[in-house]
């Protein structure tokens, strides 16, 4: 286990291609509010990261700076071993076809089908599939997470965890190297929970994805993470494993735990 | 001095819509184009609003033609109904009661739908998904709303003066033809075309102002429904503003 400001293993500890995600120095504020001071950050290729942190410690505005969805005031993030701060829309738009990202509310569109809602990231990126070949696509993509037979249903006819399977579905359909989780579990039952943090180790082991998972449940980080690293104050404090952390004499660390 | 705080406000949100609407000129008319969502805007945003904007045609002109019939009758004027309703529902009362519950029913949808959207994090899906969302769901809605509220005005305007033909004949029997010769005569093409060209303004507001609004909505649903009605608020507004300076332009033009 690592803690301090040092934060996180540093370039030369790791073979360099296989490092998929490299953040530096990653600073981002919102007025007077400093979230992230200084965070560091790699990720390996098939490996697993949980991100602890209290509510408002910065874990989802860190997770939308790396899609790209927010702008980081200084520092970099690195994917596929390019600064996404630094690319272009479209050369955004190329990377993110291979970055999947699930929303912590699903962000299904209300108005389109379960079929529609995971035809639209796969004509969106344009990727040309014959309709054959969608329809394959499609629905390797729901019965992966056991929901074939909602194929046309509307959002609003699931049930949360449906909703949940469905959001991982359509983040599944383009067959991504990364996977950006942000709350996976919130908002379900226990069981449910469970059963999401089962999947989501099942499509990591199916498809050898690349996961950075967001979350405020140890249950679904103890499944789901090969390694945590804990959020306080901007920076990455703790870097180990669900066992290294758990057994640590530090406090704040302590806090998460009891 | 120090400027009032509402002051800052306004001029801090009209800043933030004239950039909003910028965008639109700059981005939103350059490739790729979302056509498919334009048309299907288009039936939503325009055929969709045909009953209720023909059904309040009829009815306002209906009314609009027996509360005058008293009046006319009074001057010995009663055969000069249809001229007198024609130029009012042409000129003025047609386009912007038209384009009021364009605003009511088109504004506060758009400003709810994009509202829910932003809130349920749809909007970021999108932007993740490749998408510009500002291309999908501003433009296209804008344009949709620009265009198909003229199209809704032709059509209540016929309605409304379909209306007061009923309204007349409920007092004396008056032929169709004859009716509709009169309006025709009475109208001349500066009755119709000014009229006409500020619809697609107001159109343009409408879309602008509930895109806007619902693009900017704060997390929550208490958001989502103060986007709506904001939506409405501030396009009724601006569609007086708009009909203001309209009327001036034609003054100065002398096409009144």
């Amino acid at each position: 286990m690592e803690t301090g400001t040092k934060n996180e293993t540093t370039f030369d500890q790791v073979a360099q291609d296989e490092i998929l995600v490299a953040i530096t120095h990653l600073k981002k504020s919102f007025g007077n509010n400093h979230v992230l001071k200084d965070f560091n950050l790699t990720v390996k290729r098939g490996e697993s990261v949980a991100i602890l942190g209290k509510s408002g410690s910065g874990k989802s505005v860190l997770i939308k700076c790396m899609i790209g969805l927010l702008e980081p005031d200084e520092g970099k993030i690195s994917i596929f071993k390019k600064n996404i701060p630094d690319l272009q829309h479209e050369e955004l738009d190329r990377l993110r076809a291979k970055i999947g990202f699930l929303f912590q509310s699903n962000a299904l569109y209300d108005s389109m089908t379960v079929r529609e809602n995971l035809l639209f990231p796969l004509r969106r990126h344009w990727i040309k599939t014959t309709r054959e070949e969608e329809e394959n696509m499609i629905l390797e993509a729901l019965n992966n997470v056991g929901l074939a037979n909602t194929i046309n249903m509307m959002p609003n006819e699931l049930s949360g965890g449906m909703r949940k399977r469905i959001a991982l579905a359509r983040t599944l359909i383009l067959k991504p190297e990364i996977i950006l989780y942000d709350e996976p579990t919130t908002g379900l039952d226990p069981i449910t929970a469970k059963e999401i943090s089962t999947l989501m180790v099942e499509i990591q082991e199916k498809y050898g994805t690349t996961s950075l998972i967001i979350s405020h449940d140890l249950n679904c980080i103890k499944i789901t993470a090969d390694r945590m690293v804990i959020l306080i104050n901007g920076i990455c404090y703790a870097v180990g494993t669900f066992d290294e952390l758990k057994e640590s004499t530090d406090i704040k660390i302590n806090q998460f735990f009891e | 001095m120090q400027v009032p705080k509402a002051f800052n406000h306004f001029f801090e949100e009209t800043g933030k819509v004239t950039k909003f609407t910028s965008r639109f000129f700059t981005s939103g008319l350059k490739p790729r184009y979302e056509f498919k969502e334009f048309l299907r805007q288009c039936f939503v945003i325009g055929y969709k609003s045909l009953p209720l904007i023909g059904l309040t045609a009829f009815i306002m002109g209906l009314v609009l033609t027996m509360q005058l019939r008293p009046t006319m009758v009074d001057y010995g004027v009663e055969s000069q109904i249809p001229d007198m309703v024609s130029i009012a529902v042409i000129r003025e009362i047609g386009p912007i009661l038209c384009a009021l519950i364009f605003a009511g029913k088109i504004g506060s949808s758009i400003g709810a739908e994009i509202g829910s959207m932003r809130v349920t994090e749809q909007i970021d899906a999108m932007e993740v998904s490749g998408t510009n969302p500002y291309k999908y769901l501003v433009v296209t809605r804008v344009a949709a709303a620009t265009l198909m509220l003229p199209v809704l005005t032709l059509i209540s305007d016929a309605i409304s003066l379909y209306g007061s033909y009923v309204g007349v004949n409920i007092y004396a029997i008056t032929s169709f033809r004859l009716f509709f010769l009169q309006v025709f005569y009475a109208l001349s093409f500066p009755d119709i075309i000014p009229a006409f060209i500020k619809t697609f303004f107001f159109g343009f507001a409408v879309g602008m102002i509930g895109c806007y609004m619902g693009y900017n909505s704060s997390k929550g649903t208490e958001g989502v429904g103060r986007s709506a009605n904001a939506a409405v608020v501030a396009s009724s507004v601006l569609i007086f503003i708009i009909d203001l300076i309209a009327v001036q332009i034609t003054e100065v033009l002398g096409i009144n």
